[in-house]
């Protein structure tokens, strides 16, 4: 191998992949087989971090950097005069082999600028995950990223390899990808996402029948939204957000906060900042939709399109909802204690556990994992009511915020100060 | 006051558990041999380890506070910290006077509380050390790594790494406690040696092959190009990564 060189084409092609942020290794389980190497426990091991404070996982990177699209959005278009690199498909299956077996990565995040076409391009994607598998017996974690537009016969070999498989719609709406990426379509984007969703079906039937049917991408799909590159609100990205879950059984919507890197009038400009305070609220909205039972047009409304900045979406959500409140802990279902801020999943199922034994007071719910400086406007012990005078008062979210300190305070007040 | 001394292993203390039983003694307290301090009026008795007795003691607790209970045990046993016996002690008492019921979630007695505590702590090591070991070849075909743990986790971490190595050599060295584990694509052994740190040193490099400073140069280099200039955040990425692990991850070395 030419060192040299490979450095060169790591530094390339590994800096042209970070703004991809879904790099999570979970959600896969894969046992050594045969005195192979490497496994994948289901988990996701975080074995070091960025210095922007990112798990790093996976081995991500581009297979090339040379792209006959044109997408604004992208450092790797085609317009953008840069140095162009290509692996081959050998060279990433070493890097991959001598990463792992140093314990540096659970596996590889393989993804691509597009040469030539669609398929070109995906059949080598899928070459690297087929030799990992057969002709090095590795079972750590593969993920690919599909190109928009790959035949069905290549998306089906990719599911036999590869733990997951993503295509990044990257922009919330059609409008915007109309605008920053005039060469791409939604359908190219949607057709493959909806052939994995299909085969990921048939293959948990064939699976009742026939116990050794191989598996087909067992950590299921994902995508990513870029978000403040365009004009989406809130609203519009997380009602895509939410039917791309119902529609195509998305494990994970990833969201990235647009970091700016190119000088395009349709496009943010290059000193602005990366939007991390509204990325950071729409991964709660999400993980409200996803845990908690909130709709995407309850979390927002028409009239609401963005999310507070200075409180998280469920605080946000009962402040606006001032008149269910307040609950009594001792007799509330499960769905409205998972309301209440300060209380999550974990201490939801405590908390029902708890109350069939004894009458739960402030001491019991602080043991059980609630955040009770939030949560004590919010509830009643069914016997007397301490708090819950500020309930109706209109300053409730000053006295909350008074108690709490949220960790993006900092970052708050700067990109208040913008405007 | 009976002070029983044991040998630092688990087996030991368990033997040391039965004895106290066995001769009804009162006041009971077990320490660490070569640990204990001059005490007035203390009769002090050092225990042998026995394999049978330990078995007894380790299977009367399973009955008593079942898999999740020994498993606390033995977690709270590599924290190594210099309470650990006297909570251990306490829990194995009242377990024994409370046959009836399972005490081992029952956070109002203190040290049931303080061993979910130390199992916590061992096991948030453990899977640090799953996370941040970092393998180097050397010439005789090994895949070697050095660690300094906060807590005794070579136990339990080499599970991990043996189903996941399965087809090379690796070993595993704590440098702190001077033992590692070592793996011979058969069976995971324990190994001690005065392997001292010599491999972190210059002329150690000449052990490992021609290749292995470029895979870690790779590393690095693949660890900076990841990064986000403009996400940069410090503060997170050292709460993540605490500098005292720095010393043995690949990706910290001064290049
Ligand atoms: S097709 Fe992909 S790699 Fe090419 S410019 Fe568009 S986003 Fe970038």
């Amino acid at each position: 191998m030419n060192f040299d060189r490979i450095t060169e084409k790591l530094e390339i092609l590994a800096d042209a992949a970070k703004y991809d942020v879904s790099c999570s290794s979970s959600g896969a389980k894969r046992n050594n087989q045969n005195k192979g190497l490497g496994n994948s426990t289901g988990m996701g091991i975080c074995h070091s971090y960025t210095e922007d404070g990112r798990c790093v996982s996976l081995l991500k990177i581009l297979l090339t950097n040379h792209c006959i699209y044109d997408c604004a959005y992208c450092v790797t278009r085609k317009s953008n005069d840069i140095k162009r690199a290509a692996f081959t498909v050998q060279e990433v299956v070493d890097l991959t082999i001598n990463f792992y077996r140093r314990n540096y990565i659970e596996g590889l995040f393989l993804s691509s600028g597009i040469f030539k076409d669609a398929d070109f391009t995906m059949e080598r994607l899928v070459l690297v995950a087929k030799k990992l598998r057969l002709e090095e017996n590795f079972n750590g974690y593969i993920h690919l990223k599909s190109i928009p537009g790959a035949s069905d016969e290549l998306m089906k070999e990719a599911g036999l390899y590869a733990d997951r498989l993503s295509i990044n719609l990257e922009l919330p709406t059609e409008k915007g990808l109309k605008l920053l990426a005039p060469d791409k379509n939604r359908e190219d984007m949607i057709k493959p996402m909806n052939y994995v969703k299909n085969e990921i079906i048939v293959f948990k039937e064939e699976k009742k029948l026939f116990r050794n049917t191989p598996k087909f991408a067992p950590a299921g799909q994902s995508t990513q939204l870029i978000i403040g590159a365009t004009q989406e609100n809130d609203l519009e990205i997380i009602q895509t957000a939410d039917s791309f879950y119902k529609n195509y059984q998305l494990k994970r919507v990833y969201y990235s906060g647009y970091v700016p890197i190119a000088d395009d009038a349709r496009l943010p400009s290059l000193q602005s900042k990366v939007p991390m305070v509204r990325e950071n609220r729409l991964y709660q909205a999400d993980w409200l939709m996803r845990f908690y039972g909130f709709k995407a047009d309850e979390i927002l409304d028409p009239n609401l399109p963005f999310l507070d900045l200075d409180v998280d979406p469920k605080l946000s959500w009962a402040l606006r909802n001032q008149h269910i409140f307040p609950i009594d802990i001792q007799k509330a279902d499960f769905e409205m204690i998972l309301r209440v801020p300060g209380i999550g999943v974990k201490s939801a199922w405590k908390i029902i556990e708890a109350r069939r034994f004894s009458h739960l007071n402030e001491n019991h719910l602080k043991k059980l994992g609630v955040a009770l400086n939030r949560a004590k406007y919010f509830i009643s012990y069914g016997l007397h009511f301490g708090n819950l005078k500020f309930l109706n008062s209109s300053n409730l979210k000053q006295f909350i915020l008074g108690n709490t300190k949220s960790k993006y305070q900092d970052q708050y007040n700067a990109q208040l100060a913008l405007f | 006051m009976n002070i029983l001394l044991y040998d630092h292993t688990f087996e030991g203390f368990l033997t040391a558990v039965f004895e106290a039983y066995e001769f009804k003694l009162k006041q009971v307290k077990i320490v660490k041999e070569a640990l204990q301090t001059e005490q007035l009026f203390a009769k002090i008795t050092k225990v042998f380890t026995q394999a049978p007795k330990a078995e007894r003691v380790y299977q009367k607790l399973k009955t008593l506070i079942g898999d999740l209970g020994l498993h606390r045990m033995l977690y709270t046993f590599l924290s190594e910290d210099e309470d650990l016996e006297t909570h251990l002690w306490a829990v194995v008492q009242y377990a024994l006077n409370n046959s009836k019921r399972n005490i081992i979630q029952d956070f109002s007695h203190p040290s049931v509380l303080k061993l979910s505590q130390y199992e916590q702590m061992v096991h948030r090591e453990k899977h640090r050390m799953e996370a941040f070991v970092r393998f180097r070849l050397t010439l005789d075909d090994i895949y070697y790594a050095e660690i300094e743990p906060d807590f005794n986790v070579l136990p339990v971490i080499a599970k991990h790494f043996k189903d996941r190595y399965q087809d090379q050599k690796w070993m595993i060295f704590d440098q702190k406690r001077t033992y590692g584990i070592y793996y011979d694509l058969h069976k995971v052994e324990l190994v001690e040696m005065k392997f001292a740190n010599h491999l972190n040193k210059q002329e150690g490099l000449e052990m490992l092959v021609k290749d292995e400073k470029l895979y870690q140069h790779l590393w690095q280099t693949y660890f900076k190009k990841t990064t986000i200039q403009a996400r940069k955040n410090s503060r997170l990425h050292i709460q993540h990564v605490p500098k005292r692990y720095w010393k043995y991850l690949t990706e910290k070395f001064p290049v």
